[in-house]
């Protein structure tokens, strides 16, 4: 789209994109250009030599046993951030779209985690579990279930796994919220006269109808467990037990800043990039497919 | 309504009541735990649910430090949530600001490169800076912006999201009125001001919202950037507190959290209706 209409001068377009342009080069491409070429150096930890050693740091990479336990973990992670967060929100998103009166209070209650910050979410949990004072962990061993996230590898997925949750429940709930009042009642009326139950029309109608949104979050979500929860993990689990919860983004961090391997650090970065311009471009690709109904 | 069925609507109730809760139980626990003494939360197994009295003591502990119960200093938590709302509305304006500038120039300006420009900025959009740290990081310390406000927000503007939105915003706006503008005499900073800026109050203020929580939840960048206590943003005063070896003051670390968590919710609830336009509009 264009506009038919525009002003005209030589020198003011560039003023007025300068501020933008020179952060983005400095901050943006510079630094990404660097990601490239280091990721391709092999630099001791003082940053006194430095020699080209073409993809090496990529394939120490591939054979790095603890890297592919991240990859791992990062997907049992993704994966579960995402199914349960989007669960929940949508049970809660479908219960207060036909609730009618008091929906406005429901949703206040249920959006402000959102504004909390992802290590502040992970304290906040860490809090109901520690031992030996946090409630839900006494709660847990009265039922007779050992909690104890610094030992139990599970368990610590399970603390960040419900951190996360908690934190996004918000956003999924919102925008599954919009979703669900964008389908025609027309749609719904018409299976009631039909006599499908409520049920019934929720898993033939609205759900599929919901798609869209459903994807959209999905992708989202991942992103999400990918990116954001560093802080998470950085404030309850330190990555531990052994390396049990260090997710992708919290190995870039550890290897480059505490264990100073420049070099693979930055080959981690190029394949994080890789990842997300694939998700990016998955997801527009997609929407611009399914989005219209 | 489609049909009435009561046991359904106490079904839908009891269900977002138990969310409710569930969403809920850890700011209360949260509150609790700031009004006890360190003591009575370390030593009783589990903690005690119902609110301490020692609400004042602990707050004024947190926000302007002191000693804690085993004697080793605590860190005023009051300045570092300065530190944290200068960068907070340092990311929130200056976003707002080069962006509404730069969309203005791709949108209204016929210029060589134009196109390149535009994708030079719209590619930044993928990239969050969680990716980038090392490289980033290095460029920081390069310029010398380390232990800075500069450091600490402009790396954090370099994004597209706002830029996308207003692009996408000002295209909707009639021609017509560029051409009364231009009939009037109006220069192009001249109708930026008068007719553009007024234009887009509803989706700078939604903008607004969605940024300010996002500069002052900022963790990792801050982490890296600032080894100098006094720049610490609150967030990660907080993570310092539980960072000691031995004794975690929990009553100070859930004031803390308070805080911490105070400013971006207040902004949430009552500004919901521009952040779920924001929320809404930035993800499209």
């Amino acid at each position: 789209m264009e506009k038919r209409v525009r002003f005209k001068s030589r020198w003011l377009p560039w003023l007025l994109i300068a501020p933008q342009l020179s952060i983005v080069l400095v901050f943006f491409f510079w630094p990404a250009g660097q990601a490239l070429y280091q990721s391709v150096l092999q630099e001791d930890a003082f940053g006194a030599s430095r020699e080209f050693v073409g993809l090496e740091n990529f394939s120490r990479l591939w054979n790095d046993s603890g890297y592919l336990d991240s990859f791992k973990t990062t997907a049992v992670f993704s994966l579960l951030v995402a199914v349960t967060g989007l669960s929940v929100s949508l049970l809660l998103a479908v219960m207060a779209d036909r609730v009618g009166r008091g929906a406005g209070l429901y949703k206040t209650l249920l959006i402000w985690p959102y504004a909390v910050a992802p290590v502040v979410a992970g304290v906040l949990w860490l809090f109901m579990f520690a031992s030996p004072m946090g409630v839900v962990g006494y709660a847990l061993r009265a039922m007779g279930i050992e909690w104890n996230h610094l030992l139990n590898p599970n368990h610590a997925m399970a603390l960040i796994v419900m951190a996360a949750v908690w934190k996004q429940i918000s956003y999924n709930f919102l925008f599954f919220l919009a979703g669900l009042q964008s389908i025609p009642k027309s749609l719904i009326e018409a299976a009631a006269i039909d006599g499908a139950s409520p049920w019934r029309r929720f898993w033939t109608i609205v759900f599929p109808l919901l798609s869209p949104t459903t994807f959209f979050l999905l992708v989202i979500n991942i992103v999400y467990a990918f990116f954001d929860t560093f802080a998470i993990v950085d404030a309850t689990t330190h990555g531990g037990p052994g390396k049990d919860t260090a997710i992708l983004v919290y190995k870039v961090y550890y290897d480059g800043f505490k264990a100073l391997d420049m070099g693979s650090s930055a080959a981690q970065s190029v394949v994080l990039m890789v990842i997300v311009v694939s998700l990016t471009v998955l997801q527009f690709k997609f929407v611009e497919k399914k989005v219209q109904y | 309504m489609i049909e009435r069925r009561p046991g359904l609507q106490i079904l839908r109730h009891v269900i977002l009541l138990i969310g409710v809760a569930i969403v809920a139980f850890p700011l209360y626990l949260t509150l609790v735990g700031s009004t006890q003494t360190a003591q009575q939360i370390n030593q009783s197994v589990p903690m005690s649910m119902v609110p301490g009295s020692h609400f004042w003591e602990t707050y004024r502990l947190t926000l302007f430090g002191g000693t804690n119960s085993q004697g080793s200093p605590l860190p005023a938590m009051w300045p570092m949530m300065q530190v944290s709302l200068i960068s907070a509305l340092g990311i929130a304006i200056g976003k707002i600001a080069i962006s509404l500038l730069s969309a203005f120039a791709i949108v209204y300006f016929r210029f060589p490169l134009r196109n390149m420009v535009f994708w030079m900025i719209f590619v930044t959009l993928m990239l969050p800076v969680e990716v980038r740290i090392s490289p980033t990081y290095e460029v920081v310390a390069g310029l010398g912006l380390l232990n800075s406000f500069a450091g600490l927000t402009v790396p954090l503007i370099a994004s597209a999201t706002a830029t996308f939105l207003f692009r996408q915003f000002f295209l909707t706006i009639p021609d017509e009125l560029v051409e009364a503008a231009r009939m009037d005499g109006a220069g192009p900073m001249r109708f930026f001001k008068d007719v553009l800026l007024p234009l887009s109050a509803t989706n700078i203020a939604a903008l607004f919202v969605i940024q300010f929580i996002y500069g002052w939840n900022q963790y990792l960048w801050p982490l890296l950037v600032t080894t100098n206590e006094d720049m610490y943003p609150v967030v990660l005063g907080i993570k310092r507190l539980i960072s000691g070896e031995s004794w975690t003051e929990w009553n100070v670390v859930m004031a803390a959290a308070i805080l911490a968590m105070l400013p971006p919710a207040l902004v949430v609830v009552l500004m919901q209706k521009w952040f779920v336009k924001g929320l809404v509009d930035t993800e499209k």
